[in-house]
């Protein structure tokens, strides 16, 4: 196999900037490998935080008045902190941080990120950040429970939870995490323009770099807007400036604060919080165009249009963040205006969609679980985007937008489908990232219970928002819109909820007990093309290419080209040795 | 925030216009000996400069917010507009002349001129110190004659801005400090050039901002 004229020279190699002890190899290391994995279990433990928080909601949302350990303060507490968990402190910290630093120097072929040192003070920001997060459940007040958004004014008025302390830490652990983010990502920019190795130009980067790149640009220009957003709410709290706060009344009393804008505040969160979507989405299909690609023995369908469209969505997700706002009121040109630009975005979501499954088409198919899950994210992301088209319909939206329509197709498009891809990519990369393979039969298992839990949970969850149940609430009484199919409905997803949240315990077992248990990996086990399948050590060691840095000579896709012995030529490999499909006449 | 929008939508069109120069017409799936002869690196020049550049463009998104907010925040009936000491101007000399120095710092790490370095950069600091300093004395201006941040949120703007402004320039000098330091304890032109090369940039861009807030600041 190919990865031997490489490996072949590993005894060569003398390595002598490894790091010794344990604290300069698994504490304070600079390589990006062992980076991206502190970056992803820290993500990864704060996430299983935010699962188990939703946990309990959906105890007191399927079960009201069943609980007492849950009350309307930790109601609220829960939610808002599990949805900025899910947005921020794990989808965003486990794409970029910890696959953006996986991923990034091996497939492009460096040793790793340009800037190692900046890359360690990265996870370690991002670490103090989680923290602070943490920590606000512990202050007086505990957590803010102001809704993930955060909008003033009751995000900083009394009567919400945390508005003593928990609004300030919160806030304080997102510029923390802004601060980290910002040199993880110039890190990953720079990576990607300046250190590939020799041959491996842009158009030649796997679809997983493209998407990681264009997320980091986006996070580098959309987090500013949600850091302006907390200093300025900070000042509001802490020293009583207006620059959201109103006058306001306050147990009988008119506050000092006059004026303040809280429409201001919405626009820059959703400055921040549109293209934030696109931040987790973009890497995903990166990854899972990967996935496809590799589990399906045949080259992307649609190479140059994927990555065009992953610039096209990057563009335009600055330019719709109003549809968040429409309940806010606007004038009407403003509404159709961002209508019509948020189902623009629909054109090369969609094309990407339809690449993804053309794919799939003729294919030589291996359901194994990576594939299973990137299979299962072309369905739950279809899905979450269709709904996405009504709600990006003014019309439409104003009466759904307060109930949980809302909440199960934000779920779908940004929660599970993300979701699915994560799991498929650590499955996929995991032989890489510790020299074992993973059991099979458990991943399956995790496969479908995720699968089809997420969908017994979400999709009765559109019928009850149809049915004009709020979100939002902790309660909701007898009301006349809570016919009972949906208060036994509510019963059933929460059940759904559990069963999901307690297959996660599968993921866990698996990837632990394989550390040690697992069989050896193969160092290429999927028969990949990508560089970071080829490298002379399985793990990596530090410097991820021993002597010499590899040298590319085709894209990443050349799967079952006929007339080559293998269904796979690495990237690596001469066109003396390996005619590129097309130069056999192959179309593409 | 058209502000906003024009500055990003610059940007974007910046590295979308780019990258899609360098994606057209290439074919990846044919094997080009031409494709295989590419050093890798995009750009002809080094990680920092690269890396620089695109802190600046996070750095512009910052000031282009700030500057979005404001002028959303200052169409609201309270808003009650200052007058800006005219310490400010002195401010601005002394930023200006910063920047200058740092250009003549630059020109004689480039050329190689070991004696000017020194010079250069204790002018260049100097300077720098003076204008933050001259800040401060500005705030405690306002703030004796009463322009309270939680007064009106005009004078919050002031303050604000400024300070984020200045919370830009003391990461300036850290770096300041790091290449004075390496030129006192002896060390050669070439060894901090990068380094001086990226601060003059990093000044320049810094002082634009700075313009931009001040004229922004009197106008309103």
């Amino acid at each position: 196999m190919a990865y031997v004229s490489i490996a072949d020279r590993d005894h060569e190699v003398e390595h002598h900037d490894d790091p010794q002890t344990f604290i300069t190899k698994y504490v304070w290391s600079q390589d990006h490998k062992v980076i991206a994995i502190q970056y992803g279990a820290l993500a990864i433990a704060i996430g299983l935080v935010g699962m188990l928080m939703s946990s309990v909601f959906r105890l007191q949302l399927g079960f009201p008045d069943t609980f007492e350990f849950i009350n309307p303060e930790n109601y609220y507490q829960f939610v808002t902190v599990h949805g900025m968990i899910m947005v921020v402190y794990l989808l965003t910290a486990l794409f970029l941080g910890g696959f953006g630093n996986y991923l990034i120097p091996l497939m492009c072929g460096s040793r790793d990120m340009v800037f190692p040192f900046m890359n360690m003070l990265s996870v370690w920001v991002f670490g103090l950040s989680v923290l602070i997060l943490v920590a606000s459940f512990f202050v007086p007040g505990g957590a803010t429970g102001a809704g993930w958004t955060l909008y003033p004014p009751h995000a900083i008025s009394p009567g919400t939870p945390g508005t003593e302390w928990g609004i300030v830490l919160m806030l304080a652990s997102l510029g923390v995490f802004i601060v980290a983010f910002t040199m993880g990502g110039l890190n990953y920019v720079t990576t990607i323009l300046q250190a590939r190795c020799k041959g491996m130009t842009l158009m030649r980067m796997p679809l997983s770099i493209w998407g990681i790149f264009v997320a980091t640009i986006l996070g580098l220009l959309a987090f500013p807007a949600l850091l302006v957003a907390a200093i300025m709410m900070l000042l509001d709290k802490l020293i009583g400036t207006s620059f959201f706060m109103p006058a306001v009344i306050q147990a009988g009393e008119l506050t000092t604060n006059v004026g303040g804008s809280p429409v201001l505040f919405q626009h820059l969160f959703w400055f921040f919080g549109h293209p934030e979507v696109y931040i987790v989405a973009l890497p995903a299909f990166g990854l899972v165009s990967d996935l496809l690609s590799t589990h399906a023995r045949k080259n992307i369908f649609g190479y140059r249009m994927m990555v065009w469209a992953i610039l096209a969505i990057g563009g335009l997700s600055f330019i719709v963040w109003a549809h968040h706002m429409y309940v806010s009121g606007m004038n009407p040109y403003f509404g159709f205006f961002f209508a019509t630009t948020t189902l623009i975005i629909a054109v090369p979501t969609a094309l990407k969609v339809y690449n993804w499954v053309l794919t799939l088409w003729q294919g030589n198919i291996h359901l194994r679980a990576p594939m299973l899950f990137a299979i299962g994210f072309i369905f739950t992301f279809t899905h979450g985007g269709l709904t996405g088209l009504f709600l990006g319909n003014v019309t439409i939206d104003l009466p759904l937008s307060d109930t949980y329509f809302v909440v199960a197709h934000f779920h779908m498009v940004m929660g599970v489908s993300p979701v699915l891809v994560l799991f498929g990519a650590i499955y996929h990369w995991y032989p890489k990232m510790t020299g074992r393979m993973y059991n099979e039969t458990i991943a399956k298992w995790h496969f479908w219970l995720t699968f089809l839990g997420a969908y017994a949970l979400y999709l009765p969850m559109h019928y009850i928002g149809f049915l004009g149940v709020p979100r939002r609430y902790f309660a909701m009484g007898d009301t006349a819109f809570m016919p009972d199919s949906a208060v036994t409905l509510n019963a059933a997803m929460t059940v759904s909820a559990l069963v999901v949240a307690a297959s996660q315990l599968l993921f866990f077992y698996n990837i632990f007990v394989s550390l040690k248990k697992g069989e050896k990996a193969d160092p290429n086990p999927w028969k990949a093309t990508t560089l970071e399948w080829q490298t002379p050590d399985n793990p990596p060691k530090h410097g991820n290419w021993g002597h010499d840095l590899p040298e590319v000579h085709r894209w990443a896709y050349d799967y079952s080209v006929p007339g080559y012995k293998d269904d796979f030529i690495p990237q690596n490999v001469p066109a003396s040795e390996a005619p590129a499909g097309r130069d056999h006449g192959v179309s593409h | 925030m058209y502000i906003t929008l024009i500055f990003l939508g610059i940007i974007m069109a910046t590295i979308i216009t780019w990258l899609l120069r360098q994606t057209l017409n290439t074919q990846p799936w044919v094997s080009e000996p031409a494709d295989d002869a590419v050093s890798g690196a995009s750009m002809d020049s080094n990680s920092k400069t690269v890396a620089l550049t695109a802190f600046l463009a996070v750095a512009t998104s910052v000031f282009a917010l700030f500057i979005s907010a404001y002028t959303i925040r200052m169409e609201e009936p309270d808003w009650r507009p200052l007058a800006e000491p005219t310490l400010l101007w002195a401010n601005t000399v002394a930023l200006i002349l910063a920047s200058v120095a740092y250009h003549w710092t630059r020109n004689a790490a480039v050329n190689g001129i070991q004696e000017r370095l020194k010079p250069g950069l204790m002018l260049s600091g100097a300077l720098t110190i003076l204008f933050l300093l001259g800040q401060i004395v500005a705030w405690q201006q306002l703030s004796a004659a009463g322009y309270y941040a939680d007064r009106n949120v005009a004078n919050a703007f002031f303050y604000m801005l400024t300070a984020a402004h200045g919370m830009h320039m003391l990461g300036g000098l850290w770096v300041w400090a790091r290449s004075t330091i390496k030129v006192w304890t002896g060390a050669e032109a070439d060894s901090v050039r990068l380094s001086i090369e990226l601060c003059t940039v990093y000044w320049h861009f810094l002082l634009l901002v700075w313009i931009v807030l001040f004229g922004m600041l009197l106008s309103t």
